[in-house]
């Protein structure tokens, strides 16, 4: 209900807002901008998912609001500014697309901490906080490869930026290690949510005969093509099993409470900086749902592979790695360093698209 | 067999805008501009969606869609027509506040797998090689799409009825010194198009992602906006317009699976682009666009006595 008693404050002016902060002045209030819907069942739902545990945890200590469906661009710094204006001393902007409005608002408000998701421009009061979903994309490349007849699989994109070419290197390179001539039709929505399109998109990859579809966007009408057709799917961002019994191998499930909580903590008793944070599998913010539909073999293979990741064992981008072009990326051994990793803007070899520039 | 999956593919992302675009079409041609198409389709999903969730048929959710567009847009109709209203922002303010409504409504529903509605089958004829599924086998929204259009265009043209309303949209002064009730005839006429905006919003969440989502429509009532007035409020132009974006859209996502190389962002953009260069050839004849241009479109209608 928080976000029509916003925009209706919006509306009457901001007046009516900075009364109602003066009464919960002991109380930290925790801003919140979403790209999409909380009820996408994908990515922005596991956010609200971290925002409720957060308020379920720290209890009368918080106030939370949120705004949702919040475009990237002119209007998040709108929005953002919203936030701040309103007496939110923390706020998180939960999209790449949200991090030069993010650092633009910091700026004038330097009393409010910002915790930007997965960019890499930080300040004295933003924060960036990362996940390593490729180390979960390398995996469903594994299940992919070994479940997959024809050896083809395809990714539906949202847009082409690091967080997302990092999923389809690492699902490529994943899938290579178990068929090297293993092959990945992409497929771009240039959106992050439209369920329709996204549906268009996987029957365009099914026509064109992948028998496994994974998925960078954020709903789950994909999944639901894949179990009309018979195939088989990944989920994304949250556990979509509901939507394919019989379809889905595993979805990677991103888990923010804990870092939410911690953060929240932190700037309660004074102890927030400034940090560039990127986890993963070991921290716990990538999160696997169960392996399903598939045969004891490879679920088996799947675990390892995970608890490799976990440990720190395996790093999904290892060399020898060639980049798509045929030109060396990773010596024989090499590991990328997570500046690369976070700027990551080129195809593997074998990744059967060429990358939007 | 892939040219007959993409017709259906096509059919199946056509005809959510055809329906809607074919309800504004008789609500503008009346002489009345209404822009909360996309909050009446909004409702229509999130209530048939509702409805065959709870009872278990999609055509009960059919039925509830169709009836929650058309009450929806009744509250249109009262804004705009007896409080004559600006009928621009009382569009307008229509689709936000459906946008909020079925988010609401939905709420429960979210992460739910739904009930879809079934195609049909006819032995022998569904077999066809090619043509068969895409003629005797989809789903029954398909089938009423086409009728639809067909009726609107012998309605329109066709039946004395038809050519009362278009007199209204022309000169609402004129048919009402003539003795013609404008208002009701404009009533009837906002009633149809939430009609069938409910209707386009069950495709939706029945037939196109049997799930429900906030903001699923993603602005397809903006595209259905907009076909109409580039089909120059010509139903069968509009059926033109709907597949013709239907096509590029799907050609554009093919084409991109095939690996061939041109900016994604460019081929999202290719389905407006296409569809607006050609639905702007056909129409170029300045006299004929300007006769089948409802003259007093938007204007608000106050009887003097």
């Amino acid at each position: 209900m928080k976000k029509y008693i916003l925009g209706l404050a919006a509306g009457l002016g901001l007046a009516s807002l900075a009364v109602t902060g003066a009464f919960a002045a002991d109380k930290l209030k925790v801003g919140f901008i979403y790209i999409g819907p909380p009820g996408d069942f994908g990515w922005t739902y596991q956010h609200d998912q971290g925002r409720k545990e957060m308020e379920k945890a720290l209890g009368d200590q918080v106030e939370t609001t949120f705004l949702e469906s919040v475009p990237e661009g002119a209007d998040a710094e709108r929005s953002i500014e919203r936030l701040a204006r309103a007496g939110h001393k923390l706020i998180f902007t939960t999209s790449f697309g949200y991090m030069d409005p993010t650092v633009k608002v910091a700026q004038k408000f330097p009393d409010v901490k910002f915790e930007h998701a997965t960019g890499y421009k930080t300040a004295e009061n933003v924060s960036v906080y990362n996940s390593r979903f490729y180390e979960g994309r390398y995996v469903q490349g594994v299940i992919a490869a070994k479940m997959s007849k024809v050896g083809v699989a395809g990714y539906i994109g949202s847009f082409p930026i690091p967080e997302v070419v990092q999923g389809i290197n690492a699902f490529m390179l994943g899938a290579q290690s178990v068929n090297p001539d293993f092959k990945v039709k992409v497929i771009w929505a240039n959106s992050w949510f439209d369920p329709g399109k996204e549906a268009d998109a996987a029957k365009a990859l099914v026509d064109q005969g992948v028998d496994i579809i994974t998925q960078h966007t954020d709903s789950t009408a994909p999944m639901q093509v894949a179990a009309e057709r018979k195939i088989k799917a990944f989920g994304q961002a949250s556990d979509m099993i509901k939507f394919g019994p019989e379809t889905q191998l595993t979805s990677i499930v991103d888990n923010w409470g804990p870092y939410y909580i911690e953060r929240a903590k932190a700037v309660i008793d004074g102890s927030w900086k400034s940090h560039n944070v990127f986890e993963g599998m070991k921290e716990g913010l990538v999160v696997m749902a169960p392996y399903t539909n598939m045969p004891d073999d490879v679920k088996k293979l799947a675990e390892e592979t995970q608890a490799k990741i976990a440990s720190g064992e395996l790093k999904p981008f290892t060399g020898p790695v060639k980049k798509q072009d045929g030109s060396d990326w990773l010596k024989a051994g090499e590991t990328a360093d997570d500046k690369t990793i976070l700027s990551m803007n080129f195809y593997v070899a074998g990744v059967d698209d060429k990358l939007p520039q | 067999m892939m040219f007959e999956a993409i017709l259906l593919t096509v059919a199946t992302a056509a005809t959510p805008l055809l329906i809607a675009a074919l309800g504004e079409l008789v609500v503008e041609r009346s002489g009345v501009l209404n822009l909360g198409v996309e909050g009446m389709m909004i409702m229509g999903a999130v209530c048939g969606f509702a409805a065959a969730q709870m009872t278990g048929s999609a055509w009960i959710g059919l039925i509830a869609a169709i009836c929650a567009g058309a009450a929806f847009s009744l509250l249109f109709g009262f804004l705009s027509l007896t409080l004559a209203t600006n009928q621009y922002a009382t569009g307008l303010a229509l689709t936000l506040l459906g946008l909020g409504a079925s988010a609401m409504i939905g709420e429960s529903f979210v992460g739910m797998p739904g009930v879809r509605m079934q195609s049909i089958s006819i032995p022998g004829l569904t077999e066809i090689p090619f043509i068969g599924k895409f003629l005797f086998g989809q789903d029954p929204i398909f089938y009423i799409s086409i009728a639809l259009t067909a009726a609107v265009a012998w309605f329109l043209f066709r039946t004395k009825a038809g050519l009362t309303l278009r007199a209204i949209g022309d000169n609402h002064t004129s048919a009402h010194a003539l003795g013609v009730p404008v208002l009701r005839y404009r009533y009837l006429a906002v009633l149809f198009g939430g009609a069938c905006a409910g209707l386009a919003g069950a495709q939706l969440s029945l037939v196109y992602v049997p799930q429900w989502v906030e903001n699923m429509t993603s602005g397809r009532g903006w595209i259905a906006l907009a076909l109409v007035v580039f089909a120059s409020w010509r139903p069968w132009r509009v059926l033109a317009g709907a597949y013709l974006f239907g096509a590029v859209t799907i050609g554009q996502l093919h084409a991109q699976a095939l690996g061939i190389g041109i900016p994604s962002q460019f081929m999202s953009s290719l389905p407006y682009l296409a569809t607006i260069i050609v639905l702007v050839l056909i129409s170029r004849n300045k006299r004929l666009t300007l006769m089948n241009t409802p003259a007093s479109l938007g204007k608000a209608f106050v009887p003097d006595r």
